[in-house]
C-alpha cells in the first residue's frame, strides 16, 4: 500500500519562495525522504509514525515523504539497494543517506539529518 | 528411507568427491581465505547449472558488481550476459556502504529476502549463490540481530527449495570468521590456497556432508580457462587391468633384450641414468614408435622446450615434428617449479583426460623433487602411475640420477612402482665416455641380463654387444682395442703352445739320449764290477789252496782234505 507523495519537484518560483522563507526560519533546506517498509509490520508502523512525527515537528512545509512497500515493488528494493526494512533514504539535501531501523533513535536521527544544527552542542 | 537427493554441480571432479553433487534444496557453505576461488566455484555452479542442467540461478553478490563479474568470467569463457538474457541467470549486487548507513532502531533484513525471493521467482531459479554473506557483519555491525536474520535467511532458502551456495571468509580458528558453519549444517566445503616451497597449491576438502559419503582427503584443484576442476585423485588401488599386449620400444635391439617384444602396454617404464646418458633419446625412440603406430602420446617435459627437444632429436634422425603436426604428439613443457606438485598432477590428469594418449613421457621426474619432498613426489607419482595404469597408458619416466649416488637406485625411490627399469650408465675409461644400457628389471617377461653399449648415431640409437672378458666390461674404442689385443694374445698363445710342444719333443729326445748313455755307462760299470768279483773269487781260492799246501808241509793234520771231519779227531 504505497502512499503517494504530496507533490513532485517544486516549481522554481515556489522553491525560491520556499528558500527565502526558509532562510528566515531555523531550518532552510528542503528534505526529500523515501521510506521503504516491508508490509505493515510493527517496525514499519513505528517507522512511519516516527518519521511523520519528525517531519511534522521539524520540517513542516519543507519535506516530501514517500512510503514504499517493497513487498509490492520488489524491483525497487534491488534498484535502490534496500537490504533492511524499514529503511529511510534521505535523498535531499545531498549527500544521500540511509537510515536503517524503526527510526526510534530520534535524537541521533535529528543530528544525522542535520535538522538540529550542531549535534555536538545540543546537549539536551 | 528417502535417499538424500543431490544437485550435480557439473564441475569437473567435484561431483565425484561429493558423490553426486551438493545436497539438493539445501544450502552449502563454501569457505576459505581470500583468493582461494570461492566466487569462481560458486559462479561456475550456476553457469554449469544453466548450461548443462537447464537450471536457472541467482547470484547475489555482496562484493563484485554485475559488470565486474561479467568481465571476470568472460576470461573463463563464461558468457554471463548471454545467460542473463536467456533468463538463466540473475545477478543482484547488494551494495553495502557502512559509511552511508545509520542504524536508528529496530529492523530486519526483509529487504534482502524480498530481493532474493523476487530474483528466484522471476527466473524460476533452482540454484542460488550468496557471495559473501559476511559483508553484512561489517556493514551492519549488529551480530545478534544478524544471527537471527541469517537463521531466517537459511530457512527461507530451504523453503524455496533452492540448492544454495553461501560463501564465507575463513576465520582464524574457525572455518568462517563469523561462524556461519553453525547455520549451514548440511554441507561444508573448505578451499585452501597454501604455499610451500614458494609454490602455491589450491586444495579443496569436504569438511562435512551430512547423510552422504564423500571423499575426505584434500584434493588439489585447478583454475584455468575452462574453469574449476577438481581432480579426484583415486586412492591407491591396485586393481588396474594388466595387458598382455607388447609394444615396441622403438629400438629393435632393445625389443630383443626385452623378450623379443618390447614393453607391456600400460606398464610403467623407468629410465634412469646420469646426465648425458641418452635418456631423452631413448624416450624419443619410444615416442616415435608409438606415433608411427598411430597412437597418441604426451611428452611432459620439465626441462627443455618443445622446439629444443624436436631439434635435438632431429640430430639422431628422429622427426618428432611430423607427429606434432599430425596431432599425435603433444608436448607439455612446464618448469617443475611453475606450480606445486599437485598442480602438476592436476594439469597432467586434465591433459591426459583431454588428449587420451596411449603413452606418456615424463622427462624428468627427478625435477619434481625441486617442488616438494621426496615422499610427496613418490606419492604423487604412484597416484599418477595408478591413474595411467587404470587407463592402460604406457608411462615412460625418466629419472636423472646424480652420479655420486649408487647407480642401482633412484633419488625418489620409485623403482618399486615400475615394471621395467632401464639403467643407462656412463662407462668411463681411457679418456672416453661410453654409454651402457642394462635392464635392471622387467616384470613378467624374459629379459636379457647383459649390458649393451648404447651408441647415438645419425639414424638413432644402436645397441652393441660390449666386451666382457678378462679386461672387465669394455666399450667403445676400448672394446675395439681389447678385441685386437685379444686376437694378438690368441695368436701369441697359439705360437707359444706350438713352441712348447716342440720343446717337449726336444726334451724327450734329449732324455732318451741321456737314458742310452746312462745305460751304456751302467753296462760298462757292471762289467768292471763282475770282473772284480771274479778276480776276488780267484784270489780267495788261491789263498785257500796256499793254506792247504802249507799245512801239508807242516803235517799238521792227517786228513787235510776234509777240514770238517777232522774236528772229531781233535778229541
Amino acid at each position: 500500500m504505497p502512499n503517494h507523495n504530496n507533490s513532485d519537484k517544486p516549481k522554481p518560483q515556489d522553491s525560491k519562495l520556499a528558500f527565502d522563507k526558509a532562510l528566515l526560519e531555523l531550518g532552510h533546506e528542503h528534505y526529500t525522504f523515501k521510506l521503504y517498509i516491508a508490509g505493515m509490520s510493527r517496525n514499519s508502523q513505528q517507522a512511519i509514525n516516527n518519521i511523520q512525527l519528525i517531519c511534522e515537528t521539524h520540517l513542516q512545509g519543507r519535506y516530501n515523504l514517500e512510503i514504499i512497500d517493497i513487498y509490492q515493488q520488489a524491483t525497487i528494493a534491488k534498484q535502490k539497494q534496500i537490504i533492511a526494512a524499514p529503511t529511510l533514504v534521505k535523498e535531499l539535501p545531498l549527500p544521500a543517506r540511509k537510515f536503517i531501523g524503526d527510526l526510534s533513535h530520534t535524537k541521533q536521527l535529528l543530528a544525522e539529518l542535520k535538522i538540529i544544527s550542531n549535534p555536538f552542542q545540543s546537549k539536551e | 528411507m528417502q535417499h538424500l537427493l543431490k544437485t550435480p554441480t557439473g564441475i569437473k571432479g567435484l561431483d565425484e568427491i561429493t558423490d553426486g553433487g551438493l545436497p539438493k534444496g539445501r544450502p552449502t557453505l563454501i569457505c576459505g581465505g581470500t583468493g582461494c576461488g570461492k566466487t569462481l566455484l560458486a559462479m561456475e555452479f550456476l553457469v554449469r547449472g544453466a548450461t548443462q542442467f537447464n537450471e536457472a540461478g541467482v547470484f547475489m553478490s555482496f562484493e563484485e558488481k554485475p559488470e565486474e563479474l561479467s568481465s571476470n568470467f568472460a576470461s573463463l569463457r563464461f558468457d554471463l550476459n548471454d545467460l542473463i538474457d536467456q533468463k538463466l541467470l540473475s545477478i543482484d549486487h547488494v551494495k553495502l556502504e557502512p559509511s552511508e548507513i545509520e542504524i536508528t532502531g529496530d529492523y530486519d533484513l526483509e529487504g534482502l529476502l524480498i530481493r532474493l525471493d523476487y530474483a528466484i521467482d522471476s527466473i524460476g531459479a533452482k540454484r542460488v549463490v550468496i557471495d559473501t554473506l559476511e559483508v553484512l557483519f561489517f556493514g551492519l555491525n549488529d551480530e545478534d540481530l544478524l544471527r537471527s536474520e541469517l537463521r531466517r535467511l537459511f530457512s527461507f532458502l530451504k523453503s524455496k527449495g533452492v540448492t544454495a551456495i553461501i560463501t564465507a571468509e575463513q576465520g582464524e580458528k574457525t572455518f568462517t570468521r563469523f561462524g556461519l558453519e553453525e547455520y549451514v549444517a548440511d554441507c561444508v566445503i573448505f578451499l585452501s590456497h597454501s604455499v610451500s616451497h614458494q609454490i602455491a597449491t589450491r586444495r579443496i576438502r569436504i569438511v562435512k556432508y551430512r547423510g552422504s559419503a564423500h571423499g575426505t582427503s584434500e584434493y588439489p584443484f585447478l583454475i584455468d580457462e575452462q574453469g574449476f576442476s577438481v581432480i579426484p585423485i583415486s586412492e591407491l588401488t591396485l586393481d588396474h587391468p594388466a595387458s598382455n599386449e607388447r609394444i615396441s620400444t622403438g629400438i629393435l635391439r632393445l625389443d630383443t633384450m626385452l623378450g623379443n617384444k618390447g614393453y607391456f602396454r600400460g606398464s610403467s617404464v623407468l629410465v634412469t641414468g646420469t646426465s648425458g646418458t641418452g635418456k631423452s633419446s631413448l624416450a624419443a625412440h619410444f615416442v616415435n614408435a608409438s606415433c608411427a603406430r598411430g597412437e597418441r602420446c604426451i611428452y611432459f617435459a620439465f626441462e627443455e622446450s618443445q622446439n629444443q627437444i624436436i631439434r635435438n632429436m632431429h640430430s639422431i634422425g628422429i622427426n618428432l615434428n611430423q607427429w606434432v603436426e599430425q596431432g599425435l604428439l603433444k608436448f607439455q613443457n612446464t618448469r617443475s617449479t611453475l606450480y606445486g606438485l599437485e598442480m602438476h598432477l592436476v594439469v597432467m590428469y586434465k591433459l591426459i583426460d583431454e588428449f587420451k594418449p596411449s603413452s606418456v613421457i615424463l622427462d624428468p621426474i627427478s625435477n619434481l623433487v625441486e617442488t616438494a619432498s621426496k615422499p610427496e613426489v613418490k606419492y604423487m607419482l604412484s597416484r599418477l602411475i595408478d591413474h595411467l595404469k587404470t587407463q592402460e597408458i604406457t608411462a615412460l619416466c625418466i629419472d636423472l640420477t646424480s652420479s655420486k649416488e649408487e647407480k642401482e637406485g633412484t633419488d625418489i625411490n620409485i623403482s618399486s612402482l615400475m615394471d621395467t627399469w632401464l639403467l643407462l650408465q656412463i662407462m668411463q675409461g681411457s679418456g672416453e665416455r661410453n654409454r651402457g644400457l642394462y635392464i635392471l628389471k622387467s616384470r613378467g617377461m624374459a629379459h636379457s641380463n647383459q649390458v649393451r653399449e648404447f651408441i647415438l648415431m645419425d639414424d638413432g640409437i644402436q645397441l652393441r654387444d660390449v666386451y666382457i672378458g678378462s679386461g672387465g666390461v669394455l666399450t667403445g674404442s676400448d672394446r675395439d682395442n681389447q678385441q685386437a689385443k685379444d686376437k694378438a694374445e690368441y695368436l701369441e698363445s697359439k705360437q707359444e703352445i706350438e713352441r712348447k710342444q716342440r720343446e717337449i719333443e726336444r726334451k724327450k729326445a734329449m732324455i732318451e739320449v741321456q737314458i742310452a748313455s746312462l745305460q751304456n755307462q751302467f753296462e760298462a760299470e757292471k762289467e768292471d764290477l763282475l770282473r772284480l768279483i771274479n778276480k776276488e773269487k780267484l784270489r780267495n781260492e788261491l789263498l785257500l789252496q796256499d793254506q792247504l799246501d802249507m799245512s801239508k808241509l807242516r803235517q799238521a793234520d792227517p786228513t787235510p782234505k776234509s777240514s770238517n771231519s777232522s774236528e772229531g779227531s781233535y778229541q
